[in-house]
């Protein structure tokens, strides 16, 4: 089986590391991946912040670079349900690129989605040893309905014990732009998740989406509370023995 | 529905620094939270249930004309008599020349939003009319000048202390800061205001088309007080709040009472047919109702229109992690929350709300709690997409916008602009990510790009 890689703008800047995760997993389940070198960012963002124009733009292109591809595989909740649910939307006018953009839509998956409902991925080889909580991002969940799968591969890693999250279907206030658009709510939404956080008494926080991981991470660190976290493919792909 | 003297960042910051009442807030939800979940449950199927409610919602929208027309042939048939307001104005003109023509001294209120909406009170003060709110949380909010923070609780920010502060003023005496005490403190005040009054004002939960009569929930009791004690009774409604028959009201019924308090059942429903009739013991001599537009009808035949399908049950602003932090005030009309975020802008006009549509992080928590499924967190999207084609001066942002578009169009320049994320620049104290770095640490770029990497160790593969 062969899939093509949406590494994700923050990934690939900030968080290399989460996409070579995500390459070494499905290596090792014995699946090919490739990196179409053109692709570049969904669109989200001009999308979210109102600029639909510049938005079909990105969509545009990324149809273009991945429509030959049988699975497409993001390791973002939020970057795949803009893929699925808005890139048919945004072309509600032009018939032909609608039905381009359907086609990308299904088969886009998010990464642990696609792990167990495309793989049905049975073993890892992976150990993690540690206690940690699950941060279900709201595009995951509300958005691609989500919820257990991630939940699942991770259940598949030797050592790894998971808490509940107090209030965890709360957003944490990332939301993109919002993030900058109203700082002050997105910092108040942050500093509550991670009260929420500490409750829980993890010392690892797991989540499916890196705009999550940059706010919840980048004001724990500001308040100088170091919460540990990463993106389930990084806890999958830390190797056993 | 007007803009206080403050702009939306001032509102925003007065929200967050008011620990009493995001204390409140946030533990109002937490129990809502728990309560709806199981109250839900015992409906069985909990998304056939909204399904149904979003349907009899939009059919009765899509067909508003004839339901309305229905509804007010019906109204007159018992006897009543109907009125249309296209705008506030015309609406407190109606209802003050009633109130003349009767010559009102003393109006009570209970349970109406659109009163609030169209700023009644004042236009009955200004003709010399003395108004009292007769539901606890409206009179409590008359007394202290202020305005409603929830759409089922309005003076949910108030604590005990304040109430009682409030209430002293007015009694004249220091009141302990008892609910018991406070809730006899009110009933007594309220109690000769009642039989006082010469007209009794209340809204409308639903209108049923097919008989037109006026169905108002409450957990008070004062709608029947306030309908059927004065001699003229006038209701104010929102010219969305129809359903055609009984049959569809039961399903709506069921929702309202889940979705505002978690409640199983409303403690009261009080269905009104018309004036007093021969040989009814009590019911007022005179019925008015006010059927108001003022700025709804803009919706329809819009993209937006599902928005009139809101029953006002105020479980959007329960689940709002938004409004959790900031409060009902900040949102500045007078229904806030998620759904203020999306009428209220909508009703008025859209640059000077255009805030509102980015006071959201898009978790989609409101819309997963409609109970008749408007898409609030869509429309929110669609909002900005408005936002962006008509306002003027966000030109810079517009600049980033387009150039990012065209960056992500094409593959070498977009990679220029991932090497520049790096750039010290960016991410200093002038750059664009100022306002995240001013409570946030940005993550440190790494070393080498996701793509560098790949070229290096796959190189010649794709
Ligand atoms: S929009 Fe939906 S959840 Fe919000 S008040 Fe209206 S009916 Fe209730």
């Amino acid at each position: 089986m062969k899939v093509a890689l949406f590494v994700t703008c923050l990934a690939d800047v900030f968080f290399p590391d989460v996409g070579k995760s995500v390459v070494q997993v499905l290596e090792s389940q014995g699946v090919e991946v490739v990196f179409p070198p053109d692709q570049t960012c969904c669109g989200q963002v001009t999308f979210n912040s109102g600029y639909w124009e510049d938005s079909k733009k990105s969509a545009k292109h990324f149809i273009e670079v991945f429509e030959n591809e049988e699975y497409i595989i993001a390791p973002s909740g939020s970057c795949a349900s803009m893929i699925r649910l808005h890139y048919p939307k945004l072309f509600e006018d032009e018939p032909n690129w609608k039905k381009r953009a359907e086609q990308v839509a299904e088969r886009v998956y998010e990464f642990s989605e696609f792990l167990v409902h495309v793989l049905g991925l049975e073993q890892l080889q992976a150990s993690f040893p540690a206690k940690a909580t699950y941060h279900q991002s709201c595009h995951m969940g509300r958005g691609l309905g989500l919820i257990n799968e991630p939940l699942q591969v991770l259940s598949k890693v030797e050592g790894l014990q998971i808490e509940p999250l107090p209030n965890q279907e709360d957003c944490c206030g990332f939301g993109g732009t919002f993030s900058v658009k109203m700082p002050e709510i997105s910092v108040a939404m942050a500093s509550e998740k991670i009260k929420h956080i500490n409750e829980s008494g993890a010392d690892l926080v797991i989540t499916s989406d890196l705009g999550c991981l940059m706010h919840i991470g980048g004001f724990a660190k500001r308040q100088g509370n170091g919460i540990r976290m990463l993106h389930v493919a990084e806890v999958l792909a830390n190797q056993k023995g | 529905m007007s803009m206080p003297n403050q702009t939306f960042r001032t509102r925003v910051s007065e929200g967050l620094q008011d620990a009493y009442r995001r204390n409140v807030v946030g533990k109002v939800q937490d129990y809502f939270r728990a309560m709806r979940n199981n109250i839900f449950e015992e409906l069985g199927n909990v998304e056939e249930w909204r399904e149904r409610a979003a349907q009899i919602r939009s059919h009765t929208i899509e067909n508003l004309d004839a339901y309305l027309e229905m509804f007010s042939e019906n109204i007159q048939k018992n006897g009543g008599h109907v009125a249309f307001a296209a705008d506030a104005a015309e609406a407190n003109r109606y209802i003050q020349s009633v109130a003349k023509q009767h010559e009102v001294k003393t109006v009570v209120k209970s349970k109406s939003m659109v009163t609030e909406e169209i700023h009644l009170n004042g236009a009955l003060e200004d003709i010399g009319v003395e108004v009292f709110e007769t539901d606890l949380g409206e009179f409590i909010i008359q007394l202290d000048n202020d305005r409603p923070s929830h759409i089922v609780g309005p003076a949910m920010h108030k604590s005990k202390q304040q109430v009682a502060e409030i209430f002293s003023k007015k009694a004249g005496e220091t009141l302990p800061a008892d609910a018991q005490e406070l809730g006899r403190f009110a009933r007594e005040y309220l109690r000769d205001k009642f039989f006082r009054a010469d007209m009794g004002i209340t809204g409308c939960n639903f209108g049923v088309a097919e008989s037109g009569s006026v169905v108002i929930v409450s957990n008070e009791g004062n709608v029947e007080m306030t309908s059927s004690l004065p001699r003229v009774h006038v209701v104010v409604m929102g010219m969305e709040r129809l359903v055609p028959s009984w049959e569809e009201l039961d399903v709506l019924i069921s929702l309202l009472p889940r979705s505002a308090t978690g409640q199983r059942t409303i403690s009261y429903a009080t269905a009104i047919h018309g004036p007093k009739r021969e040989n009814d013991l009590d019911g007022p001599e005179e019925w008015h109702v006010v059927i108001v537009d003022n700025g709804r009808s803009k919706l329809l035949g819009t993209k937006y229109q599902q928005a009139l399908n809101c029953i006002r049950c105020g479980n959007c602003s329960n689940v709002c992690p938004v409004y959790r932090h900031i409060g009902g005030h900040a949102y500045g009309g007078v229904y806030n929350g998620p759904i203020g975020a999306v009428i209220t802008p909508l009703m008025e006009n859209l640059p000077e709300w255009k805030e509102l549509a980015f006071a959201s992080s898009l978790c989609g928590a409101c819309t997963e709690a409609c109970p008749v499924k408007i898409p609030l967190h869509e429309y929110l999207i669609e909002l900005r997409h408005d936002v962006t084609e008509t306002s003027e001066d966000t030109w810079s942002e517009r600049m980033v916008a387009h150039l990012f578009g065209t960056a992500t169009a094409h593959p070498s320049l977009y990679e220029m602009g991932q090497k520049a994320a790096r750039l010290p620049f960016l991410s200093s104290a002038a750059g664009p990510m100022k306002a995240w770095q001013e409570n946030r640490d940005l993550p440190e770029p790494a070393k080498q790009t996701f793509r560098d990497w790949w070229r290096q160790h796959k190189g010649g593969e794709r």
